[in-house]
């Protein structure tokens, strides 16, 4: 199983971010993690929350638009070097990644990393070949 | 100073019996000469013998500019090929491009008419005309030439663009008379003032400007005049018709005198076609009395204006027509191109994923025409993958460029973002002072 990410298109002007944690809230939508990708006039919101598809088909009805994609989630010591680690791992197999960002797990000694690849089942793959621990939705949101 | 008196200063009398005599030769020249002229008027039970006075005119069928298209390339032409000796294409698109052949005669009166635009504008054969339209396919570089050269004017063909070598030729030639766009004019003045402090523009001999194939407001020819130190004059012409000069502005800047001994002119109402009476507004229709190549009949030009007679104190007798603001359909002329927002659609169309809902606006930033295309965002377009939007846009405007022909900036926005009136998106703002 792979973790499904929320992705929200948005205009870079005040207000608009807040409109959609105020849509989601409304309804329920916990967010575990959430950064954004930003240009001059617009920006793409990349979130993991509780319940994707719900927070899609919710969204949509306020005319904002989003799309969910599935990315990997893996676990990592909270310590110097463990990200180079795992970097190490795609370069050998000259994977590009698509774009990336971290959280804290719910252990102090762990942190949490979302990779984003255009190919993610060889990705993967690598990552399984060297031994990570690729993490479920449930392992990041908990049971719901 | 009038270029050619006996014409431009004919009494009002004389002038409709050379009109009528001109107009029945066009006719019967179309009918007699090109199959798609005399099938039409089959069709349309009108017969050219018909043509007895000014007035019967309003029976013949009008020509649109969807004629042309169909009847590309040379489709509509009366001359066999041998007799054309040029070529122009409407500007626009490619796909859409309308040509139109000239004879050797033909071109002469072109080049009368110019030369009569720049007389009437003030010059004469001691004037250096710098010609800072573009030269192509687009008849306003060429026409202008061939019309300043008629004149007798010193002719510097250094065509559009190029604002440095521009302000150094007037500046080196002591070029008196420059010819372009209105918005290339202010970008000469803008380019003065921010790069060559030093320089006076009002120093140099320059004094006329003839500025055209883009609408103009009073305001941006008091602008023009002030910061140019010049007196600014609108040619007026399209190049389905001829190209520049089918009427141009005299000295008093009150309307443009119509060159009536080469086009007949009515204004009708757009959504009915009848005619209507004199100094009311309405879409200016031409007939052109003398081409042999491409005679126009009852060409619906879009064009809004009124024609009136004011006993003009230059002498010329023939009618005036009002600068063209407005259009009758929702065509935008952007840098001198035409470009309909069906054409826009069209390309928007293309790229897989976009939303019949966009917006064009149009704007004049820094004297030059800004388009941007507004974009809603939906479900297709949108990838999580800032890359893949960027490339999205690239790709939207990539396609602009290729297809009409003009740089667009193209915003990607949220969905409900475009007003919408009646549930039906507004498409075109066009915020242009003109």
């Amino acid at each position: 199983m792979n973790v499904t990410q929320l992705s929200v298109f948005l205009e870079n002007r005040p207000g608009h971010l807040q409109n959609i944690l105020r849509i989601l809230s409304e309804n329920d939508i916990n967010i575990t993690a959430l950064t954004i990708s930003e240009t001059a006039e617009y920006g793409v919101v990349r979130m993991i929350v509780n319940d994707a598809e719900r927070a899609g088909i919710i969204l949509k009805k306020n005319n904002i638009t989003s799309r969910t994609t599935e990315v990997i989630a893996i676990e990592i010591d909270d310590r110097p070097g463990s990200l180079y680690g795992v970097m190490d791992a795609f370069s050998r197999r000259d994977m590009n990644i698509e774009y990336m960002y971290a959280f804290p797990g719910k252990n102090d000694e762990k942190s949490i990393m979302i990779f984003r690849f255009d190919d993610i089942d060889a990705a993967k793959e690598a990552l399984l070949a060297e031994y990570y621990h690729i993490l479920e939705m449930t392992d990041i949101i908990g049971e719901h | 100073m009038i270029f050619n008196k006996k014409f431009e200063t004919m009494p009002e009398k004389e002038l409709k019996a050379l009109q009528l005599e001109r107009l029945k030769w066009t006719v019967h020249h179309a009918y007699d000469n090109c199959s798609y002229y005399r099938e039409k008027y089959d069709k349309a039970g009108f017969h050219p013998d018909q043509l007895k006075t000014l007035d019967d005119m309003r029976r013949v069928p009008f020509q649109t500019k969807q004629e042309m298209r169909d009847n590309y390339p040379f489709g509509l032409f009366a001359v066999p090929l041998k007799d054309v000796v040029r070529v122009h294409s409407s500007s626009g698109t490619t796909g859409n491009a309308t040509v139109v052949g000239y004879t050797r005669n033909d071109l002469s009166i072109f080049s009368e008419l110019v030369a009569r635009s720049l007389a009437a504008a003030g010059a004469d054969e001691n004037d250096i005309v710098q010609v800072a339209f573009g030269y192509g396919l687009f008849t306003g570089g060429l026409g202008l030439h061939y019309g300043a050269e008629r004149l007798g004017a010193m002719t510097v063909p250094i065509s559009a663009g190029n604002t440095d070598r521009q302000v150094m030729l007037i500046k080196d030639y002591g070029t008196t008379l420059l010819v372009c766009t209105p918005s290339f004019a202010l970008n000469i003045a803008d380019f003065i003032e921010k790069k060559m402090p030093d320089f006076d523009i009002k120093q140099t001999s320059l004094r006329i400007g003839v500025f055209g194939a883009e609408p103009w407001s009073e305001s941006m020819r008091d602008e023009i005049e002030a910061r140019l130190g010049i007196k600014a004059y609108d040619i007026y012409g399209l190049s389905e018709v001829m190209g520049p000069g089918v009427s141009s502005e005299c000295s008093e800047k009150t309307g443009l005198h119509v060159n009536e001994d080469h086009f007949y002119v009515e204004v009708i109402d757009p959504e009915t076609g009848e005619v209507l009476p004199e100094g009311e507004m309405g879409e200016i229709v031409y007939t052109s009395l003398t081409k042999e190549a491409f005679p126009n009949i009852r060409y619906r030009s879009r064009d809004i204006t009124r024609l009136f007679h004011d006993s003009c104190k230059c002498g010329r007798t023939f009618v005036k027509m009002e600068k063209v603001t407005g259009r009758s359909d929702d065509m935008l002329i952007i840098r001198g191109v035409n470009v309909f927002p069906s054409q826009i659609e069209d390309v928007l169309i293309s790229v897989e994923g976009t939303d019949p809902h966009y917006q064009i606006i149009v704007d004049r930033k820094k004297a030059l025409d800004d388009i941007e295309v507004v974009v809603e965002v939906n479900e297709k377009l949108f990838s999580d993958e800032v890359k893949v939007m960027d490339a999205i846009k690239r790709d939207i405007s990539d396609r602009f460029k290729k297809s009409l022909g003009i740089s667009a900036k193209i915003t990607l926005v949220e969905p409900m973002t475009i007003a919408r009136s009646e549930g039906k998106a507004v498409r075109v703002i066009d915020k242009r002072n003109i």
